[in-house]
Parts: structure tokens; C-alpha cells; sequence
């Protein structure tokens, strides 16, 4: 929701970046205020991963210009592990399983180090149980899933829903939701996009990253951005999201290269 | 490999201090009259001198394996001293006796002795280079008709059972090393666990290194008899010496009807430094004889320290319904080499075998499983099971698995499984994105990894594995 009074979450200014001497992101522009739900759409290959995992500091991309700033402070100058404690969370397209080590093991950690940052009270095994099951309940998770390795052998839709539990789990400042609807059915999608909603208050923010209209029948977003080759093109409301899905890209990118060719 | 992995698992050696003592060394060399000295200090009887010097004669007659997937210099055995020894004027009878700048040592090496022992509730023996220097707990387990001693104590005062068994299991002339520690071997320990005993508390023992050119060739000889059974502990560590020194073990079990013998030992031995330079060669011989029916022999190793480690604790089941089990977590790092695995060799009917490997490697090391599983015609109904997983951390290190199956009867069955995984950036990056740090990371997937083998181990020695681990590895990943 857009709230009058609202504080910058994010913002990023001009940000290039490159994977193995690969430029991915280009000039990229981008804000988000404290309480706002975004929606980032476009083709294949246009860089909404890349910007996810450039925000949240992957080693292999590498940032060549530009700033972020993450509630003031530059966020580009945090180790990884860093930005998630300082509140950044991005649920991963492709969830990775981590063989021998279990998941409710894995989930306290987290939990713990995060708390622990905010100076707040860490949980033991048994506590944490208690907490994390009540957490597992609003996604209609089994609790049989704490005693698997991390995501090992989970279906495409059980590692998206792990990714949310581990979300509510963190309370991040800024979610970035990267195609998080993709593989979900249509029940898990309603109640993945329940459990998002609840999590969503005026302090923080929310980024999809999708390709599909549906989600953003449940999580209706505020505002919703075309990126292209690297960049964002377009930066609409809701109703954009409904074009797009009836007319395609192309007229936005015809669009944004005629603007682009009107000599100044 | 980032730096952040880099960093975490370049920690130094903690154990590489040299404890400054008098000791004995005997000059240099091998040769039938440093043998002879060597027997001759420790007061031994004619049949171990003969002993000795047929192994000697074998050991001449014989050339170092070249088949392992490990590379070193050769080694002048005649640069080695084959006996060292801290100056102990009198027998000891307690262990307030020992030299306190022993004591001290073991205390910084967090081996319990003293009171610390006692709520543990472990007899230890220790050896300090070649010589046994306090056995604990000796009289409570005498109560109960446990021997419990060093092996030159066993030879002169229970000769007739070092006799009966010496041997026995590793031949003299077994291998090269196994047959250099039958010559030259110092001391070691001697556990026998009468019939129907169950030994009332865990034995173990602690092996140092001390002096900078001598070699270490200890020999250990467990004994179970008719439904007895023990858990034993070995530890290791030696300080960090530029030049590499050698360990030639050699370990005997032999467990009779319904008897079991659970060995763990954990491996710190100084691994060298991070080019590559010093470190313990640890050439050992371990094997089990399961020789009654329904007997039972469980190794558990968990490997992180020494140059080069070669060594293959095995089982061979020759009592029907006999259980050989092989759990190992090995880990190398830098220049570190591990070539180690197991042999299950089945004779008797029903026999099982359980062999789980978890092969670790950072760094530039390398480090190979290699088992041999056999299945001889008599072994009806024989079973094996192994499953074989290397972890690779970083780009530059190598994993390798050697399985070798010989199976002469048609009604056994065996079961290999094999994976190699890889602490990759992406899962490394997964944890960050939590919040969780490369080394807390590195720490709870490696423990992941090994957990199969370390619920094998005593609680106390699983908790010091699962820390030594985490230390090793720290820097490697990230
Ligand atoms: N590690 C890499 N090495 C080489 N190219 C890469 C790498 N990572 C991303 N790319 C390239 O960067 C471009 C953007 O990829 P990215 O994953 O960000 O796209 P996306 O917008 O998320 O696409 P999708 O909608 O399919 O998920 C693609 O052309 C991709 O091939
Ligand atoms: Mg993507």
C-alpha cells in the first residue's frame, strides 16, 4: 500500500552490473518506499534474477557502477550475509537443497542469527519447535518437512513454500520474491499469497518478481515495472500487470525505443 | 574459491608445540643391533626377539607399496631413530609419579587425565613418543579381570597371552610397514576383556609425538574373549616439525564368540604446513579377526590430521553370523594426501559388513576411499553394504574412489553406492542470504555430511570431531 508519509526503503541509482565480464544490468533505476508492493515483469533473460541476487550480494556479479542505498546506508559495501541481517531477503527462484543438513536445524539457525543482530531473545530446540510450527501452520505446511534436509528431494511448489516459511520466519524490511508463484498450484498459490499478505505491514516492502497475472490478484501490487535488457522501461500501476498480460511486451519495448530515438 | 572460504579453512595447528623434556634417543638407523637394544631395553623375552628379527628379515626382503594414490619423497629409513623415549627414572605406580611437564602437556592437549579423568569415567593410556607413561584405572579394571596396560607391560608380565595373539592377525611379513613396526615396535597398548566381560567403562588411549627425527611404531593388541565386549578411543597429535615423521602402526583385534570390540579413533596427527611442508606420515595396519560366531568389530576413524595418511582398518569375518562394521570421515586440506578405506573380507556363513565413507577435501590435498569387499566361496549368505561420499571444497582438490569386489559365492549380496557433492558458492550464498555466516555455514553442512559416522562415535569424541572438524575446514570455504 502507498502510504503518504512513508520512508525509502530502497534506492537504486544507475546500477550496472556483470556476470563473467557480462553486462546484465544497465543504468538501472529503482525506488521502494517502506509499505509498498512491487511487481518487476518481463522476458526471459531480462535480468529480474540478476538484479535480485545483485541486490542481495551474490559473489559470482559483479556491480561496475551505480548505488543502492538500503534504509540509508550503501548497501553494496555489506557482505551478503550482512544485508540479510540488516533485513533484505530474497526467496529464491531456484530454491538450492542442501543434502545431510535438516531443515528445522537449518531454520533455527537462520533464526537465531538474525535475532540475535536485532538483539532479541534467540530460542532453543524445543522453543523453536513450538514457533516454528505455528509459522508452518499459516502455510498449510507439514511439520514432516522440518526433519528433511534442506529443500532435498522437495517438489518445485514444497521449495517455494519453504522459501515463504523461512520469510515469516526472518520478518525481512524488504522481500524480494523471485517468480515465487512459479510451480505453485492453484490452492498453494492462494495460500502462499495468504501468508505473504499477512506478512505485509506499513514498515516493510514487497518485490515480485512474476510472470503471471494471477499472483497479483492475490498480492495486488502498487506499482508494476517492465524491465528489458537490463534496465526498467516501463513503471506503471496494477492495471498495467492486466495489459501486459493481454497485449505482450512488444508495444512496451516499441514504446520505450521511440522515447528513447526523440532527439532532445 | 573466494577468500571468505579461503580464510576458514586455513586455521593453524593448535597442537604444534614441542614439550621440552629429556629424553632417550636411540642413535639413528635400523639394523639387527638397534633391535636387539631396543629389546633388550625393555627387558623382553627370546621368542619376541625372534619376533622381531624375523620381521626385520621380511621387512628387508620387501619395498614400499607404490599402488596408493599418494606421492612422497623416499624415505631414508636409516635417518629415522627408532626409539625415543622421555627419561623416567623409576616404574610408576600412580600417575602423580609422571613428569609434570608431561601432565602439563597432555592437560594443554585436553587429554583427561587426573580428576578430570575420573568424571569422565575413561582409563587412558598414553604414549608419549615411543613409551608408554600412565595407564589409569588400572586397578578398577583389574576387579573386574580387565588387562588394561602398555604393551611392554603386557609382554612381561601376561606374556603368554601377547604370545597366543601377537601376530596373529597382522603377519609379520602382512606389508612393508606393518612388517618395519613388527621389527622396531616400542610400545602401545594391551587390552584383554576376559570371557562374558563387559568392560564397565570406555578404554582409551593417547599417542604424541614428541622428538623431531624419530618415528613412532606403536603396537596395539585388543583381545575380546567369549561374549566379552569394549569400546576403545584412540586420539593422536604430534607437534609441528618441518621434516615428516613417521608413524607405522600397527593394530591387532581379535574378537572370539558373541564378543564385541568397538575401536574409534579420532586422527590429529600434524598435517604439515599450507605448502605443503612437514607433517606425520602415518603408514598404519589395522585389522580385526571377527573368528567366533556372532562377533562383532566396529571401526570408526575420523581422519584429519597427517601428511600423508595410508591405512585401512578391516574386518575379517571368519565366525559365522560375524558383524564387520567401517565408519570413516576423512578430511585433507592444503597438500594434505589421504589413501584409506577399508577390506571386509567374508569367510563365515550370514557374515555382514557395513562400510560408510565420508571423504572430505579442501585445499590442493587429495583423498581417495579405497575398499576392497570379498566374499570368499565358503560365505554363504553373506551380506555388504558400502556407501562411499566425497565432498569437494574449492576447485583444487581431488576425490577419488577405489572400490574393489571379489565375490566367489553366488548366494551373497553387495550393495555399492557412491556420490561426490561440492560446498558450492550457490549454497554457500543460500545461507548468507539467512544470514548465516561461511563458517557457520561450512560447519553445520559438513557435520550434515558426516553425520552417519559421527553418531558412531562416544558422545565426548563426537563433540571433539565435530569441533576439529569445523577448525580444519575454517577459511576453506567460500
Ligand atoms: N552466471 C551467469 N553467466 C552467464 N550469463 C548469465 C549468468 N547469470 C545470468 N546470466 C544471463 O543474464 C541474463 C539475465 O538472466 P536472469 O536470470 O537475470 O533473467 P530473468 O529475467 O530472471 O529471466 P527468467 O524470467 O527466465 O527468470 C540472461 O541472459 C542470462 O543468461
Ligand atoms: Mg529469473
Amino acid at each position: 500500500m502507498i502510504y503518504q508519509d512513508s520512508k525509502v526503503l530502497l534506492e537504486v541509482r544507475g546500477l550496472c552490473a556483470s556476470v563473467n565480464g557480462v553486462e546484465i544490468l544497465k543504468d538501472l533505476d529503482f525506488t521502494v518506499k517502506s509499505g509498498e508492493v512491487h511487481a518487476i515483469m518481463g522476458l526471459n533473460g531480462s535480468g529480474k534474477s540478476t538484479f535480485a541476487k545483485v541486490l542481495a550480494g551474490h559473489p559470482a556479479y559483479e556491480v561496475t557502477s551505480g548505488s543502492v542505498l538500503f534504509e540509508g546506508q550503501n548497501l553494496l559495501a555489506l557482505k551478503p550475509e550482512e544485508r540479510a541481517r540488516a533485513g533484505l531477503f530474497l526467496a529464491f527462484q531456484y530454491p538450492i537443497e542442501v543434502p545431510g543438513v535438516g531443515n528445522g536445524q537449518f531454520l533455527r539457525l537462520t533464526y537465531n542469527t538474525v535475532q540475535k543482530q536485532r538483539g532479541k531473545e534467540e530460542l532453543d530446540p524445543l522453543e523453536f519447535d513450538d514457533f516454528v510450527r505455528d509459522k508452518m501452520k499459516l502455510l498449510e505446511m507439514n511439520p514432516d518437512f522440518l526433519d528433511r534436509s534442506v529443500n532435498e528431494g522437495f517438489s518445485g511448489g514444497e521449495k517455494k513454500r519453504n522459501e515463504i516459511l523461512q520469510m515469516a520466519l526472518l520478518e525481512p524490511r524488504l522481500a524480494i520474491l523471485d517468480e515465487t508463484d512459479s510451480g505453485l498450484d492453484i490452492d498453494a498459490l492462494r495460500v502462499v499469497a495468504h501468508g505473504v499478505n499477512q506478512l505485509t505491514t506499513k514498515d516493510n516492502a514487497m518485490v515480485m518478481v512474476t510472470h503471471y497475472q494471477r499472483l497479483l490478484n492475490y498480492i495486488v501490487p502498487d506499482y508494476v515495472h517492465v524491465m528489458e535488457a537490463g534496465r526498467i522501461i516501463k513503471t506503471g500501476g496494477k492495471a498495467l500487470a492486466l495489459e501486459l498480460e493481454t497485449r505482450g511486451y512488444e508495444w512496451v519495448s516499441a514504446e520505450h525505443q521511440a522515447a528513447a530515438s526523440v532527439p532532445v | 574459491m573466494s577468500a571468505v572460504l579461503q580464510n576458514l579453512v586455513n586455521q593453524p595447528y593448535k597442537h604444534g608445540f614441542v614439550t621440552d623434556i629429556e629424553s632417550e634417543v636411540a642413535p639413528k638407523g635400523l639394523n639387527e643391533d638397534i633391535i636387539r637394544m631396543i629389546s633388550s631395553k625393555k627387558k623382553e623375552p627370546e621368542w619376541l626377539l625372534e619376533f622381531r628379527l624375523k620381521s626385520y628379515q621380511a621387512w628387508l626382503k620387501m619395498t614400499e607399496p607404490e599402488w596408493q594414490n599418494c606421492h612422497h619423497p623416499k624415505i631414508d629409513y636409516q635417518a629415522i631413530s627408532y626409539y625415543a623415549a622421555p627419561k623416567i627414572k623409576a616404574k610408576l605406580n600412580s600417575i602423580d609419579e609422571v613428569d609434570p611437564e608431561l601432565l602439563r602437556t597432555f592437560e594443554k592437549l585436553g587429554v583427561p587425565l587426573h580428576e578430570r579423568m575420573a568424571l569422565a569415567g575413561v582409563a587412558v593410556d598414553v604414549i608419549f613418543d615411543s613409551v608408554s607413561v600412565a595407564t589409569t584405572y588400572k586397578h578398577k579394571l583389574a576387579e573386574v579381570g580387565v588387562i588394561f596396560c602398555s604393551m611392554s607391560e603386557a609382554v612381561l608380565e601376561h606374556p603368554e597371552l601377547v604370545q597366543k595373539y601377537l601376530g596373529t592377525v597382522v603377519p609379520t611379513g602382512d606389508n612393508f610397514y606393518a612388517a618395519l613396526n613388527s621389527a622396531v615396535f616400542t610400545d602401545g597398548s594391551f587390552c584383554f576383556i576376559p570371557k562374558g566381560v563387559k568392560c564397565p567403562m570406555d578404554l582409551s588411549t593417547y599417542f604424541r609425538i614428541n622428538t623431531e627425527e624419530s618415528g613412532q611404531f606403536e603396537r596395539t593388541l585388543i583381545i575380546a574373549e567369549e561374549g566379552a565386549s569394549v569400546s576403545y578411543l584412540e586420539g593422536c597429535t604430534a607437534p609441528a616439525f618441518s621434516t615428516n615423521q613417521l608413524h607405522a602402526a600397527v593394530v591387532e583385534l581379535v574378537a572370539l564368540d558373541n564378543a564385541d570390540i568397538k575401536y574409534s579413533t579420532v586422527q590429529n596427527w600434524y598435517a604439515g604446513d599450507e605448502n605443503g611442508v612437514g607433517g606425520i606420515y602415518n603408514f598404519v595396519t589395522k585389522r580385526g579377526l571377527a573368528k567366533g560366531v556372532n562377533a562383532r568389530i566396529s571401526w570408526t576413524q575420523v581422519e584429519t590430521g597427517a601428511a600423508i595418511t595410508w591405512k585401512y582398518p578391516s574386518v575379517v569375518l571368519l565366525g559365522d553370523n560375524s558383524v564387520g562394521e567401517f565408519y570413516s570421515v576423512a578430511v585433507t586440506n592444503n597438500y594434505q594426501q589421504a589413501d584409506t578405506g577399508t577390506k571386509m573380507i567374508h569367510i563365515g556363513k550370514n557374515t555382514r559388513s557395513t562400510i560408510v565413507s565420508k571423504g572430505i577435501s579442501a585445499g590442493k590435498s587429495n583423498n581417495s576411499y579405497r575398499g576392497l569387499v570379498k566374499i570368499a566361496a565358503s560365505a554363504t549368505g553373506a551380506r555388504n553394504y558400502s556407501q562411499c561420499d566425497s565432498m569437494l571444497i574449492g576447485e583444487e582438490c581431488g576425490a577419488n574412489t577405489f572400490p574393489y569386489i571379489q565375490v566367489l559365492n553366488n548366494s551373497a549380496q553387495v550393495e555399492h553406492e557412491a556420490s561426490t557433492s561440492k560446498i558450492g558458492e550457490d549454497q554457500m550464498f543460500y545461507f548468507a542470504q539467512r544470514g548465516v555466516d561461511a563458517e557457520a555455514a561450512v560447519s553445520m553442512i559438513i557435520n550434515g555430511f558426516c553425520k552417519d559416522v559421527f553418531q558412531q562415535l562416544p558422545l565426548e569424541f563426537a563433540v571433539e570431531a565435530t569441533n576439529l572438524l569445523s577448525f580444519k575446514l575454517e577459511g576453506s570455504v567460500g
